[in-house]
């Protein structure tokens, strides 16, 4: 019942906004229909750039990039969280670095990101790592600490060195707030992306909307915000299934 | 021929006014082949402190550890240790949790598992080895962390209130079983070396051969108690004159360092 | 001796940094990637003196103030609606749920064609960064609010409104100031994407005017400000959660 009042809801909205992007808009004037094209229109942009296949090329650079970033995001959080957290003399002394860098957001990177890597590929893969790599790095050093004192003692009478300790008993118990801290990288990393390719990229879906506003094409604009939405969301939900499947024993 | 000897240790920390908080005094005990022996006294008296010393968990501020001729300098899988809190991954099954020390030791992996099926059938759990602890009982996970601490063969078994967080009835039982697994009916020869700390004074008695009494914070000995309550021992044990006479006797020793806890508990 | 440790890696970071840009034979080669600290020290001063700096910080500041009360002055009240009347939560809330996966740098293109460059466009960019973290906290805020309380409440005689005031806004109160202190970090990022992109002031702006005169000593010293500015506002927000909300202990 709740999910039809729900969807009900969402049909007008996108009713009114049909309504106003396709008659009242334009009965105005046709610069105040630029500005907003109707669902219809977003739809069409749609068609057009799938049977030319630009949405899915642009797509498909987006997802390249921030495949590639990320796991170079999650191989050096996870590597750099571990260390700091299972040798503490490390974890003080590297901690401040990552206190100090942290509170640059990683869009305030781009232009100097432009300056060492030029507009593309490797640009755009820096910035993603910057974003994604301080959620990684925090939340496998928190969960490496955090886990229970115990544990650790009762490996450590059962003989375990202490690598075999980290591997077998430490790791495996941070895993739960790692995996947070990937499903967070990844969600500033994707949006460190946009940004990135807004500015310096010639292909991918901020390219896309940047390029489509400056032609004038709004329906593409709209479009690509969908899909750039669209791919968040889908990311963010397989790693939230991955959450659920993999650390079900964490669970009360 | 295995021997523990507690010589002199003591153990301090360091407060942020630069203060000591003292938890033991000065510790002297003996242990010999075959010996079950308990530890009881008041909450803060340092006991469960002193028994992660003899496993090399912790240093001491002073004094050492002699485990058979060599001073304790960290922890080793001939001293098992089987905690309050079960101290079982969450993430393995019951059978990954006894395999674990054998892994830690090298052991490959098919003797691993039979060696593993030994113990889970010593304990009880046969038919629960890929159940994960957050399925089990209380009284089921510490069986599967004695089978687990056990299937490392340790010289020395190191319990700390091994049975406090199970029921009263469940408690019993496992105290039972623990005797018969450790081997109540066997010549000392062929008996491990346990330590085991607890609360109870019933279940000091029921179990151990010496009953060591500690006094409240800093912890010191106060008492060596020798058990005479004869083995092998069974339910009926527990109602014996000789039983209820040990309980009376200890209990007029530690009634008054408890209340000494109470009042420092009071005072902190 | 702890403060010393902390700065110990970031102070020989910076001494290697100095060497190898101004003193190493690599020195020449880094005039334009990456200049000495010196030179960054030197040209934050002048930047200092001559107003520069202060200017474009304020503007960035101001912008991020009216952002943020913007989205929190909407945020915040329509949380409460969603999560006290079933209406809202039909029809707000499945709006805020498809709108959320969009990052906030993909609204700048859309933003730019709707308000042209300069503050408006910035002030909606980094506000929309700043509303979802904040009215997603306050939902859920108010949805933990514990029911006894409220039953408790309406036994002493309280009507609806008694509930609301003396149970319900306290007790949401501190999810509700964290979601706002997230956002702020979302925007504060958000707005330098968008002021790289569309804006003539501002320190997003500076940073990326210093890349096309290839003055990067400015980048740097741009950089820098956007880190210590963001970290002040954190700072700050972790100070109001520690001094009016001491009594709960809600960090997710």
């Amino acid at each position: 019942m709740r999910r039809w009042r729900r969807l009900l809801s969402l049909l007008a909205l996108l009713s009114i906004w049909q309504a106003v992007a396709g008659y009242v808009l334009p009965s105005r004037s046709p610069d105040a229909a630029t500005l907003l094209p109707p669902p219809t229109a977003v739809v069409g942009a749609f068609i057009d750039l799938l049977k030319n296949g630009v949405i899915l090329s642009d797509a498909a650079a987006s997802l390249h990039r921030i495949v590639i970033g990320f796991a170079l995001a999650a191989a050096a959080g996870i590597l750099a969280g571990a260390v700091m957290g299972w040798w503490p003399a490390i974890g003080r002394l590297v901690d401040p670095l990552v206190e100090f860098l942290r509170p640059i957001p990683p869009m305030a990177w781009i232009p100097l990101g432009l300056l060492w890597f030029g507009i593309g590929d490797a640009q755009n893969i820096f910035i993603i790592f910057l974003g994604a790599v301080y959620p990684i790095v925090i939340n496998t050093y928190t969960g490496v600490r955090g886990v229970e004192r115990t544990l650790v003692w009762a490996a450590q009478t059962l003989g375990g060195r202490r690598w075999q300790i980290l591997c077998e008993i430490v790791l495996p118990g941070a895993f739960p707030l790692i995996l947070t801290g990937l499903r967070i990288g990844l969600g500033v990393g994707w949006m460190a992306l946009v940004a990135a390719e807004l500015v310096g990229a010639s292909s991918g879906l901020g390219f896309l909307i940047e390029d489509s506003r400056n032609l004038l094409f709004t329906e593409r604009v709209l479009l690509g915000m969908v899909v750039i939405g669209l791919l968040g969301f889908l990311m963010d939900q397989v790693m939230r299934v991955a959450q659920r499947r993999l650390v079900a024993w964490a669970e009360r | 021929m295995a021997s523990l000897d507690i010589n002199d240790v003591t153990k301090f920390y360091a407060l942020r006014d630069g203060q000591r908080f003292e938890a033991l005094g000065c510790v002297n005990l003996s242990i010999g082949e075959g010996e079950f022996v308990s530890i009881v006294g008041p909450s803060g008296c340092g006991k469960s402190s002193l028994l992660r010393i003899v496993a090399g968990l912790e240093e001491p501020s002073g004094g050492e550890v002699v485990f058979d001729g060599i001073a304790v300098a960290g922890p080793s899988s001939r001293r098992g240790m089987v905690f309050q809190e079960y101290a079982l991954p969450p993430w393995k099954t019951v059978a990954q949790n006894v395999e674990l020390g054998l892994k830690f030791r090298g052991v490959p992996p098919k003797e691993r598992a039979q060696i593993a099926q030994r113990y889970i059938t010593l304990v009880g759990l046969q038919g629960f080895e890929h159940r994960y602890p957050r399925e089990l009982s209380g009284g089921m996970r510490q069986r599967c962390a004695l089978a687990r601490t056990l299937a490392n063969d340790p010289d020395l078994l190191l319990m700390d209130e091994p049975f406090a967080a199970v029921d009263a009835q469940t408690r019993e039982i496992l105290q039972e079983e623990l005797l018969k697994i450790w081997g109540g009916h066997l010549t000392p020869q062929r008996r491990k070396m346990v330590l085991f700390v607890t609360h109870s004074i019933d279940e000091a008695i029921f179990l151990s051969d010496r009953v060591v009494v500690m006094s409240s914070r800093p912890g010191i000995i106060k008492e060596v108690f020798t058990n005479p309550l004869p083995r092998p021992r069974a339910d009926e044990s527990r109602s014996s004159p000789v039983f209820l006479e040990a309980r009376d006797h200890l209990w007029g020793q530690l009634k008054s360092e408890t209340l000494k806890a109470i009042s420092q508990a009071v005072e902190d | 001796m702890g403060g010393a440790m902390k700065l110990l890696l970031p102070a020989v970071l910076v001494a290697i940094w100095q060497y190898v840009s101004a003193w190493s034979p690599l020195a020449p080669g880094l005039v334009h990637a990456l200049p000495p600290p010196s030179a960054v020290v030197r040209d934050a001063w002048t930047l200092l003196l001559n107003g520069e700096l202060p200017q474009d910080a304020g503007i960035s500041a101001l912008r991020l103030l009216a952002g943020f009360v913007a989205a929190a002055v909407v945020a915040v009240p329509l949380g409460f609606g969603v999560a006290l009347w079933p209406l809202f939560d039909d029809v707000v809330d499945p709006i805020v749920e498809y709108l959320r996966p969009i990052p906030p740098p993909a609204w700048i293109p859309l933003g730019i064609l709707w308000f042209g460059v300069g503050d408006v466009q910035n002030v909606f960019i980094l506000a929309l960064g700043v509303f979802f973290p904040a009215i997603l906290n306050t939902i859920e805020g108010v949805r933990r609010v514990d029911r006894t309380l409220i039953a408790a409440v309406l036994t002493l005689g309280g009507g609806p409104a008694d509930v609301i005031r003396e149970i319900v806004i306290p007790a949401a109160l501190p999810l509700v100031i964290t979601g706002l202190r997230i956002g702020l970090g979302v925007g504060w990022g958000a707005l330098i994407a968008a002021e790289l992109l569309a804006a003539r002031s501002g320190l997003g702006f500076m940073v990326q005017s210093a890349r096309f005169a290839f003055d990067t000593p400015r980048m740097l010293t741009g950089m820098i400000a956007i880190g210590l500015l963001g970290l002040a506002m954190d700072v700050l927000m972790r100070a109001v959660q520690r001094h009016w909300l001491n009594w709960s202990l809600a960090t997710p």
